[in-house]
């Protein structure tokens, strides 16, 4: 054997343990690829942020996405008709059977938004990785989309706020909802709900791009089933559930 | 006594002069003529993103741009966004950019009279000391 020969060998069966040790399973990796871009580089149409939330491991009295989203977008946490909530969690029961489900239930980003598609400024869009959200520069507060929403996704900021996040300008007359933290997407980590849920040991929600097929999400989605909340009206939501 | 009273004028003169230029010194921008002019509240680091001259005729138009990237295409670059104006150009007494009169961009607007709606929503601190909202 030549001594290049070995050294090759060497380096291939270096190649292999490392593939070991990211691999925990076939198609579960520990290190997901980064998905951040650079700051100067614009959403991509070919990504597709999702969602998918398994409410087998959502745990009843649990609002640790909720306080989690109302931390980071700097909402008051109140629960009048007249409180902005992005996220809620929500409490089901088939009353002929007595199941029992919890799951968080917030704007759906869906790929045809009825809320994109009544908006009469343009200020409700989808940008080009599917996020759904509301330029509060054109907003003009007039409560359409709210009406739109089967989800009942979007709140209007009713008074005046002070003290906002830097990273989430938020003012009155003008509707809002789940960002999907976009400025945390843009700069490659989830959202705070998720990150919220695995750190309470739930790990009910699972964050990624649906049109890649390495991510985690769209390999759960292709091997499990999972549902669309009001599949019926073929908006084509980015958030899945499963278990429901 | 009235070479004594001359003497006393000219000292009057002298301080009065070495005061105003000691003021003039000390001012954020040097009030020239009778023309009057914003107090601008000074900065941190030695350079604003473009020259002065440019940022003080055309910020608007940078914040503009910057602002449709952002929302719409997610370009998040520091160089002209709101929140590096604000890091660099809030008060060290209020911690704001708009709190008060003396604030950076309140100093100049309130003189041009032009009313700024950009921190109805934005944040006028600092990340460091922005808190959650409150109604």
């Amino acid at each position: 054997m030549s001594g290049s020969d070995a050294g090759r060998r060497q380096f291939l069966a270096w190649g292999a343990g490392a593939v070991a040790t990211l691999t925990l399973a076939p198609g579960v990796l520990l290190l997901q690829p980064a998905h951040g871009r650079a700051p100067a580089e614009a959403a991509s149409g070919k990504v597709r942020w999702g969602m998918l939330i398994d409410t087998n491991q959502c745990a009843t009295g649990c609002d640790a996405c909720v306080t989690a989203c109302n931390r980071e977008n700097g909402l008051s946490g109140g629960t009048r008709e007249t409180d902005s909530q992005w996220i809620r969690k929500m409490e089901l029961e088939d009353p002929r059977t007595g199941r029992k489900t919890s799951l968080p239930m917030m704007c759906q980003h869906c790929e045809k938004p009825p809320c994109v598609d009544v908006c009469p400024t343009g200020a409700s869009f989808k940008r080009a990785d599917g996020i759904v959200l509301v330029d509060k520069h054109i907003c003009i507060g007039c409560r359409y989309c709210m009406m739109a929403c089967p989800y009942k996704a979007r709140s209007l900021v009713h008074e005046n706020l002070a003290d906002q996040k830097p990273d989430v300008p938020r003012g009155k007359g003008t509707v809002e909802a789940c960002t999907l933290c976009v400025p945390r997407v843009d700069r490659g980590e989830h959202p705070a709900c998720v990150e919220a849920c695995a750190a309470a040991g739930h790990g009910a929600i699972v964050f990624g791009d649906l049109n890649d097929p390495a991510s985690e999400i769209a390999q759960r989605v292709a091997k499990y089933p999972s549902v669309q909340v009001r599949a019926d009206l073929g908006m084509n939501t980015g958030v899945r559930y499963q278990g429901i | 006594m009235r070479s004594k009273a001359k003497s006393a004028l000219l000292a009057l003169l002298l301080s009065l002069a070495v005061g105003a230029g000691w003021a003039i010194s000390q001012a954020r921008e040097a009030p020239a003529g009778r023309v009057p002019k914003p107090a601008i509240a000074p900065a941190k680091g030695e350079q604003c993103v473009e020259p002065v001259d440019f940022m003080r005729r055309n910020h608007m138009q940078l914040l503009l741009h910057q602002r449709d990237r952002t929302m719409h295409e997610g370009i998040r670059t520091k160089r002209y966004s709101l929140k590096g104006c604000v890091e660099c150009h809030a008060s060290p007494t209020t911690g704001s950019v708009a709190a008060e009169q003396g604030d950076f961009c309140q100093s100049c607007h309130s003189y041009a009279a032009v009313k700024i709606d950009c921190f109805e929503c934005h944040a006028s601190r600092p990340q460091a000391l922005a808190g959650g909202a409150k109604p």
